[in-house]
């Protein structure tokens, strides 16, 4: 039987959402048995969580102050050692994975599969490259433990069981010393997660300004999403980084994405092929991104906002 | 600092639109436009800065690749490296095979810094930096927005899905760049034809003693599923009438 491991991310004492959604993909293999490996100083509440992930077999975990802060070079040589006989090592494609699988993908002497959209078959796997411009199928041949880093974005989230066993593991320790956390400094908001929220307003370049981006906020509240924005506006500082939407920033699959003077430049549009309904709003009607758009409305966003705002009252 | 080594690799240009090949072999790069990674050329930047602030004394480049990868790296060197190594590869060189040739020129060089994109942006690949930390043995800072070096330690500031993450890194170390890092310089005239004089040595990938790894088998490129042209609304009412009749707000 195919054995999968997976790392678990997290933050805060709870089970990053991204998680769920490489159990759902580990569930395309076949008779998979799919455990979960949780690395933190206090572990429990983590891996109680993941235990009630439907589909999850056995929750490991190592408990140790080094795994505080999401280091790679600490989390690395205790995914190594605890992945030993697994078929499959397998962690999300955000930041936290994309920091550490290759590092471990690196020790077991493998490449990695980085963003997994589909499995096809317990060997066989397609992905994006090129910024999603083309999807290759990738065989990976046998005899090699698969490293994968999974795109949320084209998974659901597993739903709930009754908890499957917690067990600790092996402690590998070693952690190295050269690398250390500082500080992280994160938009405290009360807005729903730009990374799985069911509606998500984008503001570009066109707002002007961080005060003008203060309209994108107060619609985005008024129907509950999240909000995003295009590369050009957080590098012109309107917003911070993590707000940043496409192929560098994040690849979301909301039910509802409004871009709001966004022009649509191939590498945002790779962050949300995947959306339910695109509505754009731009005031060139040959802008590109009403190519992908579902919904176009051409017009001035400053007066469109506005007479939104009060459509609905 | 004594020395910082980058990574050039050839990508297709950012600007291009790429094509899958009609029977799916590949993607179109005939006659296409072929640049130094964007995020490469972020890292080398960063590398002339530092030694411009008097932090280093020399910035190598590297690439490995097709002798093509000649120009980017003459690019490399009108931008303002001191000097570039040419790791000959005809065929497309994976991640982890291009961390273990990596790893040797760090051997051969012993550099304090190396400095790596985030990804390259024709296999999205986001892997080869963490890879040489790994296999090195030494820290990794990734997706780094900002570098402060001091007392032989880097403060890196890194863009994370949360926001701004920092850590403190012993050197050497390798970073791998995010784009809001730094902007690029652009290449003078006058640099190109200094460029010219600079030092680019060539070696074969063979004197690596690197074997490809053929673990991936990639049986087809196909392109992605497009999505269907949607409508256009006359105006705001519209707009909402017809998100309200699909249940989005
Ligand atoms: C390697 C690389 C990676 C990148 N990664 C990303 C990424 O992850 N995400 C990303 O977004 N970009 C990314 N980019 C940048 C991308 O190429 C574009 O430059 C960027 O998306 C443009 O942002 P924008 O649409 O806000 O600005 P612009 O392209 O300037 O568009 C502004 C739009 O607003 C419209 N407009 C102006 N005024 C108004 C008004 N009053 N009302 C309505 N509409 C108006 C204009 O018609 C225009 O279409 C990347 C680029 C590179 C090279
Ligand atoms: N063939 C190569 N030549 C030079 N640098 C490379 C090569 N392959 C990868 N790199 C470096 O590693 C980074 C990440 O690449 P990747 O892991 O393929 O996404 C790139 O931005 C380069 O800095």
């Amino acid at each position: 039987m195919a054995s999968i491991l997976i790392v678990a991310e997290h933050a805060n004492g709870a089970l990053n959402p991204a998680t769920a959604k490489c159990v759902d993909c580990a569930r395309g293999i076949d008779g998979a048995d799919i455990h979960v490996l949780v690395l933190a100083d206090s572990p429990d509440a983590i891996a109680a969580e993941a235990a009630a992930l439907e589909g999850v077999g056995k929750v490991l975990t190592v408990a140790d102050a080094a795994f505080a802060a999401p280091l790679a070079a600490a989390l690395a040589p205790q995914v190594v050692a605890t992945a030993s006989g697994y078929d499959y090592v397998f962690g999300p494609s955000t930041t936290f994975g994309k920091d550490l699988m290759p590092r471990v993908a690196a020790l077991l002497g493998v490449n990695q599969l980085s963003d997994v959209m589909e499995v096809v078959d317990a060997r066989t796997f397609k992905r994006p490259i090129y910024a999603g411009n083309a999807i290759t199928t990738v065989r990976v041949r046998d005899g090699y433990t698969v490293v994968a880093t999974v795109r949320a974005a084209s998974y659901k989230a597993v739903g709930s069981q009754d908890a499957a066993p917690i067990e600790s593991a092996e402690a590998a320790g070693g952690t190295p010393a050269h690398t250390r956390f500082v500080s992280v400094q994160t938009g405290d908001s009360d807005r729903p997660d730009l990374q799985t929220a069911a509606r998500v307003i984008s503001g570009g370049r066109a707002l002007g300004s961080a005060d003008n981006f203060e309209i994108i906020y107060d619609l985005a509240d008024s129907v509950g999403a999240a909000v995003g924005a295009s590369r050009a506006a957080v590098d012109a500082g309107y917003v911070p980084n993590e707000l940043q939407v496409g192929q560098t920033g994040k690849i979301i699959a909301p039910e509802l994405y409004v871009a709001i003077g966004i022009s649509g430049a191939i590498q945002h549009l790779t962050g949300i092929k995947d959306a339910g309904t695109i509505v754009a709003i731009n005031k060139d009607e040959d802008a590109p991104i009403f190519e992908v758009a579902d919904i176009g409305l051409v017009g001035d966003l400053f007066k469109v906002i506005p007479e939104i705002k009060s459509a609905l009252g | 600092m004594d020395k910082i080594l980058v990574g050039l690799k050839r990508v297709v240009d950012y600007n291009v639109r790429i094509r899958v090949k009609t029977d799916g072999s590949g993607v179109e790069t005939d006659g296409v436009k072929m640049s130094i990674n964007p995020f490469d050329e972020i890292a080398l930047e960063e590398a002339l800065r530092i030694r411009e602030r008097g932090e280093a004394s020399e910035v190598v480049v590297f690439s490995i690749g097709p002798s093509d990868a000649q120009q980017q790296l003459r690019t490399g060197l009108a931008m303002g490296a001191d000097r570039a190594i040419l790791v000959e590869a005809a065929d497309a060189v994976d991640p982890l095979s291009a961390a273990k040739v990596i790893t040797k020129l760090i051997e051969a060089e012993s550099p304090e810094l190396v400095i790596l994109g985030k990804q390259a942006i024709d296999n999205d690949n986001n892997q080869t930096g963490q890879m040489v930390a790994a296999l090195w043995d030494r820290p990794q800072a990734t997706f780094a927005s900002k570098v402060e070096l001091a007392d032989g330690k880097a403060t890196v500031t890194r863009e994370v899905d949360a926001g701004l993450e920092t850590i403190e890194v012993d050197l050497p170390a390798v970073v791998t760049t995010d784009l809001r890092l730094n902007e690029p310089r652009y290449v003078k005239l006058p640099d190109i034809m200094k460029a010219k004089k600079k030092p680019l040595d060539t070696t074969p990938i063979a004197d690596f003693g690197v074997a490809p790894d053929d673990a991936f088998e990639v049986s087809e490129y196909a392109p992605p599923p497009q999505r269907s042209k949607g409508v256009m609304v006359e105006d705001t009412a519209a707009l909402v009438a017809a998100l309200k009749d699909k249940g989005l707000i």
